[in-house]
């Protein structure tokens, strides 16, 4: 089974968000997505200073197996990305949540967090898929 | 439902991931695909291949059969040696490729693909039936491939009855220890063997391989590992209507003596020399990854990718791709709307752990 932590929020599209002590937009795959997947090898990021809307294609993952388009959960502009996924893709599969984090948003309306699934949606969403 | 092998719960116990291949329920990877990949390179790794074809042959004609029916010359072999052929049908195309083994005297084993199971058998009891044959499938036998650089001193291990049978096995060849057979082949790359045996003794066999730290790797693995080592495979980089001339197995056709009429010869014999593709490694520029169906653009025309991977040894990513005959060293590949360069290459990128091009 997979894990769905709480307090994140959560896309259809198996993208998390969390928002920091800053008010930052962290961005992430879920557990699931990561399993799914399988061995990450190659992940493209956003630019930095890039504006992204809500829904918006924001990068692409790509495993041994398949390569996924990752969109943007909410609207903001990109203020840093994981560079450390350049040398280790494989960290997204290891800690999804935590070290695999993929970019960072400042968010343009925190008004749209509340149109993302909670974690529990997000579990019934997979469970009905 | 798919078929399960003998196997099938010692996979789940060992954390397999199954899905469903060609009918069979099979572990994809047992948590990662790519270090079971490097555990094959470096080390030793175990695949459950017990949902491949066996047939034996044997029979009065059994060499005169197999000589007709094969692209390859079974006359080539001494006893307990293999050898990999296509079969082709009348127009030259590739009902699948397989190993042959010529066991003694009458004796002949043919170990097939899994896909073409029905379409191969209906096939050569078709042929089979203008000589004098007999045609078996071994249902009743289930098959490991135990792979990797330190496969046989690890196997040696075992018993001393497997210590003795490896002592002097060259590679394509095998030994039968009663019901069994151990065959030094593979499709990985690496030194290694196919291990042929009755599928009621392989629940054991196989606990005792993993106690020698040979570790369960799945068919993810296996991919990845055929494709660095620039072996084909069936259905995807060739079919029926591919010809052996056009996916880089020109060299397993045996054209003589030339008196040897083997099916689809006379439609070979017409393409040979002016065959317009070619089957080739490419080697991507940049990140990324190749995958079967990207288009290949080249200055005498578009090819296709027919398997494509990351390497998980050379790190980029790498393809087989028929193109057309006279395309130089470089190429384009569209790899969802971008054109990526990627070098062309000899189809082979890894050899016994190590890298084989540039």
């Amino acid at each position: 089974m997979s894990e769905i932590p709480s307090e994140l929020r959560y896309l259809s599209t198996h993208e998390w968000v969390r928002i920091d002590e800053n008010g930052d937009a962290i961005v992430g795959i879920t557990d699931h997505a990561q399993q799914a997947l399988g061995d990450m090898v190659f992940i493209e990021l956003p630019e930095v200073g890039s504006e992204l809307a809500a829904g918006d294609e924001a990068g692409v993952v790509e495993s041994v197996k398949a390569a996924s388009d990752i969109y943007s959960p909410i609207s903001g502009e990109v203020i840093a990305v994981n560079e450390a996924l350049e040398d280790a893709p494989e960290t997204v599969n290891n800690d999804p949540y935590t070290d695999g984090w993929l970019f960072k948003l400042s968010p343009r309306d925190e008004g749209e967090l509340e149109e993302l699934l909670d974690s529990d949606a997000y579990a019934e969403k997979l469970e009905d898929a | 439902m798919s078929d399960k092998t003998p196997l099938y719960q010692a996979h789940i116990n060992a954390g397999g991931k199954i899905v469903d291949f060609s009918g069979w329920a099979l572990p994809i990877h047992y948590g990662s695909q790519v270090d079971e990949h490097h555990q094959v390179r470096q080390d030793a790794g175990v695949f459950d291949v017990s949902h491949m074809t066996i047939l034996d042959i044997d029979g009065s004609q059994s060499k005169s059969f197999l000589q007709h029916l094969l692209a390859n010359d079974v006359d080539k072999l001494v006893p307990y040696q293999a050898l990999y052929s296509a079969m082709c049908n009348d127009h030259g195309g590739v009902i699948d490729d397989l190993i042959a083994y010529w066991l003694d005297g009458d004796r002949y084993r043919l170990v097939v693909n899994a896909a073409t199971r029905d379409k191969d058998i209906a096939w050569i009891d078709a042929k089979a039936s203008a000589f004098d044959v007999e045609v078996e499938e071994r249902s009743d036998l289930a098959m490991l491939a135990i792979q990797g650089p330190h496969a046989l001193e690890k196997l040696a291990n075992i018993s001393q009855e497997i210590k003795g049978a490896l002592v002097d096995l060259k590679a394509f060849f095998a030994v039968e220890l009663g019901h069994w057979m151990i065959a030094r082949t593979g499709y990985t790359g690496e030194d290694g063997v196919e291990v042929m045996l009755p599928a009621k003794e392989v629940v054991a066999f196989f606990e005792k391989v993993l106690a020698q730290g040979i570790k369960p790797c799945g068919l993810g693995a296996r991919d990845t590992l055929r494709l660095e080592a620039g072996m084909n495979l069936y259905g995807t980089d060739m079919d029926e209507d591919v010809s052996p001339l056009a996916a880089n197995m020109a060299w397993t056709i045996a054209w003589t003596p030339e008196d040897r009429i083997f099916i689809g010869r006379e439609a070979l014999e017409v393409q040979r020399g002016c065959t317009k593709e070619k089957l080739v490694g490419l080697v991507l520029q940049g990140k990324g990854v190749l995958r079967h169906g990207q288009r290949v653009i080249t200055p005498e025309g578009d090819g296709i990718i027919t398997s494509g991977t990351f390497s998980p040894t050379l790190k980029v990513g790498v393809g087989l791709a028929r193109v057309p005959k006279n395309t130089g060293q470089t190429c384009e590949v569209d790899i969802r709307g971008k054109l990526l360069p990627a070098k062309v290459v000899k189809p082979c990128f890894v050899r016994h752990g190590k890298r084989v091009v540039e």
